[in-house]
């Protein structure tokens, strides 16, 4: 008895709570008055959980205009081959590209993996300290965005940029790159690339809040930025990065 | 597919190791390693006339006017190659109206509009006002007016007033050489200051771009100095030539050391890019910096100057030697732009792998774009030279009394 009313119970709770979640989520993505304070975006990638099916790239070149051609990320994956003689040969996974394709002989490798890249939306920007009009700024959310209408295509932030997360867009003639799909996290959503994801690869939140995947990610993994070394303090961590990567 | 895409395919295939895929377009191209080449000849024309005032050095005075307007006609056209790099251009003016403090690019209005304004043609006015005066007086119609018109309409030559001309020449050129060095050390900063660059990231960029533009600047009055003379049917002085080759020395000889400085410094710190970057170097800026640069345009007329200094060389075989070594110094100046600004966009951030740069020949970042705007400052000094001759025998010494 007592275990049934605590499971009728549990049903009920867990049946409204996800209703509720519902309605909270849906009015969250109409709200008009989206409140940046209340947020500090970051990114969690599993190297181990990523099998290079590029399904986000596809996905943000889609939802963000990016041209198709192979020259022009906001992300993109890498596959690193490290073969036992020690040599490692590194590629951008793209269908557009032919040396992508290249098949190794399993006996040659030693450890092979793929690994996801974007912008950092770095805690210090080295973009946009060098930006000479300011264009490219820190939202309060922590997010480092371009503004289109104010940037003069000078490219110093590309050359600023440590990751190579930055190209000039060929038709606007402005810098550009991943926003965490700036129009979707302000609405409740997702970024494209962690929606369509389809191992889970990615886990996007809010980087204080604990109680979330992100959070869960961070307690449940030892943790590595790109290229620490330059202080420039990532806000995407990596899980399982080896230290071929740079 | 358009041009942009269709190049980058191409470069694709000259791709060697890994780069970023956002990597392949070289982004800063030709205009940005002329940008950096213009404003140094300028900081380097204006040290030269600044020692001639400061230093009361008496053996370059033919060249002191000559050095000014070089480095005003440089000044005029060095931000042009800038715009039309850019991909707005249009907006241009937004650095001047809300910069970005943290950027040092940002700071490039106010370094300019400094030098030039409170700078060079202050102290350019100064020092042709009274003559300015004079070549009204004997003149009709329309030099007349533009002589007068460039002497803001003053008339006082009166010996307190040209007094006074000469105070501010002297007041002008102290604030001067801090601010040429100003100038140029800046575009060094600019690409000093970036961590995420290697090849940049150097607290010697400054410096070194500063002694470069000094010895680019020394080089580029001797040359004009010794064609313009000949071509007016005078002679060449030597003694002038003599001194302005010695500066020339000096300052070949501080920029060698400081670049050999650097290159030491990097290989004994080996520090995890040293593998690309030497890479870079034995591959792809082998001919641009092994041989022009520092072979052709430092090691070959240093070796000119020193056997100009140890053997008394006759007059005539001495200024064909520092017409050699002045062009190949300016050849091999360039070529340290070159290497600086495309070196330190065909190697990966990656480490992994290295890019190709390919120069159009046309179009907005060709190369016909970057002759003309190398050849614009020329034409840009003829016409100054016809407003504002520059030498003695037009020019009734008033700056330094006989001398002239």
């Amino acid at each position: 008895m007592e275990r049934r009313r605590f499971l009728s119970k549990f049903i009920s709770i867990a049946a409204s709570g996800t209703v509720l979640s519902g309605f909270f989520k849906r009015t969250f993505a109409r709200s008009p008055d989206y409140d940046p304070k209340g947020h500090y975006y970051g990114m969690g990638i599993q190297i181990d959980k990523c099998i290079g099916c590029g399904k986000c790239v596809e996905a943000c070149k889609a939802e963000n205009d990016v041209p198709k051609e192979p020259f022009f990320f906001r992300t993109w994956i890498e596959r690193y081959v490290i073969k036992r003689d020690g040599e490692v040969t590194v590629q951008n996974i793209d269908p557009r590209i032919e040396q992508s394709k290249e098949v190794f002989s399993e006996g040659d490798i030693l450890r092979s993996f793929f690994v996801p890249k974007l912008c950092n939306q770095c805690e210090k920007p080295p973009c946009v300290q060098v930006c000479p009009v300011g264009a490219t700024f820190k939202t309060e959310d922590g997010v480092i965005l371009v503004d289109d209408d104010r940037c003069i295509g000078c490219r110093y932030c590309i050359q600023a940029c440590p990751y190579g997360a930055r190209y000039l867009h060929p038709e606007k003639e402005t810098a550009d790159k991943c926003t965490f799909c700036y129009h979707r996290i302000t609405k409740g959503m997702l970024p494209a690339c962690v929606e369509v994801c389809p191992t889970q690869a990615r886990i996007f939140g809010d980087v204080k809040s604990n109680a979330s995947p992100l959070g869960r990610f961070k307690r449940m993994n030892k943790l590595h930025v790109l290229k620490p070394s330059l202080n420039t303090e990532p806000k995407v961590s990596y899980s399982g990065l080896d230290g071929e990567v740079r | 597919m358009n041009p942009l895409t269709e190049k980058l395919f191409e470069l694709l295939k000259q791709v060697t190791g890994y780069i970023y895929p956002n990597e392949i377009e070289v982004h800063w191209g030709i205009l940005v390693v002329v940008y950096p080449y213009l404003t140094g000849l300028v900081a380097g024309a204006f040290i030269l006339a600044s020692l001639v005032k400061v230093f009361n050095v008496k053996e370059v005075q033919p060249a002191y006017r000559l050095a000014l307007l070089t480095a005003l006609a440089f000044l005029l056209i060095a931000p042009l190659p800038l715009l039309l790099h850019l991909g707005h251009p249009e907006r241009s003016f937004e650095i001047f109206i809300s910069p970005n403090f943290t950027s040092a690019m940002a700071m490039f209005g106010f370094v300019y509009a400094w030098y030039l304004m409170v700078v060079l043609l202050l102290e350019i006015w100064f020092t042709y006002r009274k003559d300015l005066i004079i070549w009204a007086q004997g003149e009709t119609g329309a030099m007349r007016f533009i002589h007068r018109a460039l002497a803001l309409f003053s008339t006082d030559i009166s010996e307190r007033a040209v007094e006074f001309d000469k105070k501010m020449v002297k007041g002008i050129t102290i604030i001067g050489i801090p601010s040429a060095f100003l100038l140029h050390g800046y575009v060094g900063f600019i690409f000093g200051s970036i961590k995420a660059n290697p090849w940049w990231s150097s607290v010697l960029m400054p410096i070194v771009f500063l002694f470069s533009a000094i010895v680019s600047g020394i080089a580029l009055v001797i040359f004009l100095y010794m064609v313009i003379t000949p071509l007016r049917g005078e002679k060449i002085e030597v003694r002038c030539l003599d001194k302005m080759a010695s500066f020339l020395f000096y300052a070949v000889i501080v920029d060698f050391s400081l670049e050999l400085l650097d290159f030491i410094h990097r290989l004994y710190e080996s520090e995890e890019s040293i593998r690309i970057l030497s890479d870079l170097v034995m591959n792809k800026l082998f001919v641009s910096l092994g041989v022009i640069q520092v072979l052709l345009g430092m090691l070959l007329p240093l070796a000119v100057m020193v056997s100009i200094r140890l053997f008394k060389l006759q007059e005539e075989l001495r200024k064909l030697l520092y017409f050699v070594s002045v062009i190949l110094i300016q050849l091999g100046i360039f070529a340290t732009r070159w290497n600086v600004v495309i070196g330190g966009q065909m190697f990966s951030k990656s480490f992994r792998g290295l890019t190709t740069f390919k120069m159009d020949l046309l179009g907005l970042e060709g190369f016909v774009m970057a002759l003309i705007l190398l050849s614009l400052p020329f034409i840009t000094l003829a016409i100054l030279i016809k407003l504002l001759p520059p030498w003695d025998k037009v020019v009734k010494s008033f700056s330094d009394g006989s001398a002239q």
